[in-house]
């Protein structure tokens, strides 16, 4: 077990009431394993990344939890010990790769500096990392563009650049934030699959936030689904794609649309919005815009259930047993599934 | 990079032909006749006249100014009107004085303000930043001869810690190498003069160095507010390096373009002569001599500082520009990498 979250609660007091962005969430992530979070905005996963950071801006702040990293609680840790392993055992990818580098430090300044922190060798050996590691994230001519100043290059290898700096001190654990989102398809794809060979080539953990479905095909062994700071279903993703369980995973699936969809309906769209964080239903979220909602829903919040190797916070399976499941896969989903593992 | 420089020095030309222009007017125009006030009052209209005639005060004033600019272009600015010495030896004797206090006022204000500016954002909302804000309310709003005014009567009256007005104490006065004093007593080794010239300087220069330090606190504050929710500062903490190592290399860095702009152009102003604090100080500089020139109607020495300061100013701008392209490397004054 490489991290462990338990029971994570991340709260944003604001003056007009106390925002819990991320509600009661436990995962784990195992050694070389990518695991997704997906969810709309303002679902908290990236609120979840940053809790596991220590990176929290006023007024986030964890409320309650430990977030064990390899059995040591990153929550409790010294500002400075915390440092030690930020960067160096988890490190992260941020969603913007056009505004998250420094625009006035040279790539090869910004690299060095991640390297020359945690580990003890000269700036000259620090140089020859940073072009090696621009290199493995296939930046081609690496010793000359490491010269570069940001600005000088496009979104996709400044994502690499990202890459090569989360990766330079071999880090056990990556946090990509929506890595792919700023980029178009093409680069998209790219960038997953550097991911995913980097994954192999370190042999780390990648916890890749996203909202992305078709990236989370491509790319995860397992998923875990948020609505409203709260997991709402978590299977591995040949499972999740086959036979989402959750009305919103089952709603997200088919709102997906279809290249081979000759049909002239409309695309399925989960009615409604999510709720004011401030004003949260007192059921389930979700109930306000579940097709399958029942009276008992809008009063009590179901629990995450595990079945057979799965969760799932719905009261449509409080009863029955997972073989007999699921409100139904579509071919969408299965179409969206085989397209990612191609890609693999 | 250079082809823009020369550029922008060629542009000083025009400028200063319309400065010249202008002040020449606003002189001839607008100040009373000098040559009462040069002979007295006494003087009869025979050798009031004698005395324009020979300052070509009686020409026609395009005339007055051609043969003007003829001489300032060979550098000869005329002479005043009263001492009978050169413009150009008269700015020289006192430009020191002024270059000197604007430094010394310059970098104080700079490091305190960047500090205060700096830490009030870090901290924003804290009580330090209230403080700090307050601080350059008070910069701002402070008329600068109550404060030079002030600051006497506790260190030099109350306290007896430093003298209260002139430059130096007239028997340590250094041998004069580039006429500031604290660099000439350095540079001759005459310790007794840079710790008494340094004890003289340190009140005008902080008198002065108030407002600028409460315009530059405020400008580092917004700039630093601003940067510190960048992107960039996320990534930089996400690496694990120290906080200050973020605010200072990351943040600040990124911060510096306005506030280098904000401490350029106070340069530029207090290089033009601070008039209230050379008057209450004492202090010998360009600005209350310029002031005491335009009273006397000594035209030939205010157009000469006026010439001098809009030089000062525009050059000051290059320099801040300039400074620009080493910031930050997006900036680019040539055709070739844009």
């Amino acid at each position: 077990m490489l991290l462990e979250v338990k029971n994570l609660s991340t709260e944003f007091k604001l003056k007009r009431g106390i925002v819990k962005a991320v509600d009661n969430i436990s995962f784990t992530i195992d050694k070389g394993e990518i695991l997704a979070i997906v969810g709309e905005s303002g679902s908290g996963k990236s609120v979840t990344s940053l809790s596991i950071m220590g990176l929290l801006q006023k007024p986030g702040r964890i409320a309650n939890g430990e977030i064990l990293f390899k059995s040591q609680d990153l929550n409790k840790m010294s500002k400075k010990e915390l440092k030690k392993i930020r960067g160096n055992n988890i490190s992260m990818i941020f969603q913007e790769p056009m505004t998250s580098l420094n625009p006035v430090w040279r790539i090869k300044d910004q690299i060095m500096e991640s390297i020359m922190t945690h580990m003890q060798i000269s700036k000259k050996e620090a140089l020859a990392r940073t072009i090696e590691m621009l290199d493995t994230v296939g930046i081609p001519s690496a010793a000359q563009r490491a010269n570069d100043f940001p600005h000088q290059m496009s979104g996709g290898m400044r994502q690499r650049v990202m890459t090569a700096m989360a990766l330079a001190c071999e880090p056990e654990l990556l946090i990509a934030d929506e890595p792919t989102t700023a980029l178009d398809v093409t680069i998209q794809a790219q960038i997953l699959e550097l991911l995913y060979r980097m994954r192999e080539k370190f042999n780390m953990a990648v916890l890749l936030i996203t909202h992305d479905l078709g990236v989370v095909s491509e790319a995860a062994d397992r998923v875990i689904v948020m609505y409203c700071g709260k997991i709402v279903e978590e299977a591995d993703v040949r499972s999740l794609f086959e036979r989402p369980l959750h009305p919103y995973t089952v709603g997200l699936l088919q709102s997906i649309p279809q290249i081979d969809d000759d049909s002239d309906e409309r695309l399925y769209m989960i009615k409604g919005m999510v709720p004011n964080p401030l004003n949260m239903p007192s059921g389930c979220a979700f109930s306000d815009r579940c097709d399958h909602s029942m009276e008992r829903c809008t009063k009590e919040i179901p629990e995450l259930k595990e079945m057979s190797g799965r969760k799932v916070r719905c009261f449509l399976y409080e009863s029955e047993s997972i073989t007999c499941g699921g409100i139904g896969a579509t071919s969408a989903s299965v179409g969206a599934m085989e397209g990612g593992l191609a890609i693999k | 990079m250079l082809k823009y420089i020369i550029k922008r020095i060629l542009m000083l030309i025009p400028v200063l032909i319309g400065v010249s222009i202008i002040v020449f007017l606003i002189m001839r125009v607008f100040s009373p006749d000098p040559a009462p006030i040069v002979l007295g009052q006494h003087a009869t209209q025979q050798t009031v006249e004698a005395w324009r005639q020979a300052n070509g005060l009686n020409d026609p004033i395009y005339l007055q100014y051609f043969h003007y600019l003829k001489g300032a272009l060979t550098g000869d600015l005329g002479t005043s009107y009263y001492t009978k010495t050169s413009v150009t030896k008269e700015i020289f004797t006192r430009f020191p004085a002024t270059i000197e206090l604007a430094l010394v006022a310059i970098v104080l204000a700079s490091l305190f303000g960047i500090i205060i500016g700096v830490i009030s954002a870090v901290k924003k909302n804290s009580i330090f930043d209230n403080a700090g804000m307050l601080l350059a309310l008070v910069g701002v709003s402070m008329p600068i001869f109550w404060l030079g005014i002030l600051l006497i009567i506790l260190f030099s009256g109350v306290l007896h810690w430093l003298p209260s007005n002139g430059r130096i104490d007239p028997l340590l006065q250094p041998i004069r190498v580039t006429g500031f004093y604290l660099v000439d007593s350095l540079v001759t080794g005459n310790m007794d003069s840079f710790k008494d010239a340094l004890q003289h300087i340190i009140l005008p220069a902080s008198a002065l160095a108030m407002y600028s330090m409460a315009i530059i606190t405020r400008m580092t504050r917004s700039s630093m507010l601003d940067t510190l929710q960048q992107d960039y500062i996320r990534t930089a903490r996400a690496k694990g390096i120290d906080e200050s190592r973020v605010i200072v290399r990351h943040a600040l860095r990124n911060g510096l373009i306005p506030i280098i702009t904000v401490i350029g152009l106070q340069l530029g102003s207090l290089l033009g002569g601070a008039v209230l604090t050379e008057t209450v100080f004492s202090w010998p500089g360009i600005g209350a001599y310029t002031v005491a020139c335009i009273l006397k109607s000594d035209f030939p020495v205010v157009q000469g500082v006026v010439l001098l300061v809009a030089t000062i100013f525009v050059l000051m701008n290059l320099l801040v520009d300039v400074i620009y392209g080493f910031l930050d490397p997006r900036i680019k004054y040539s055709k070739k990498e844009v």
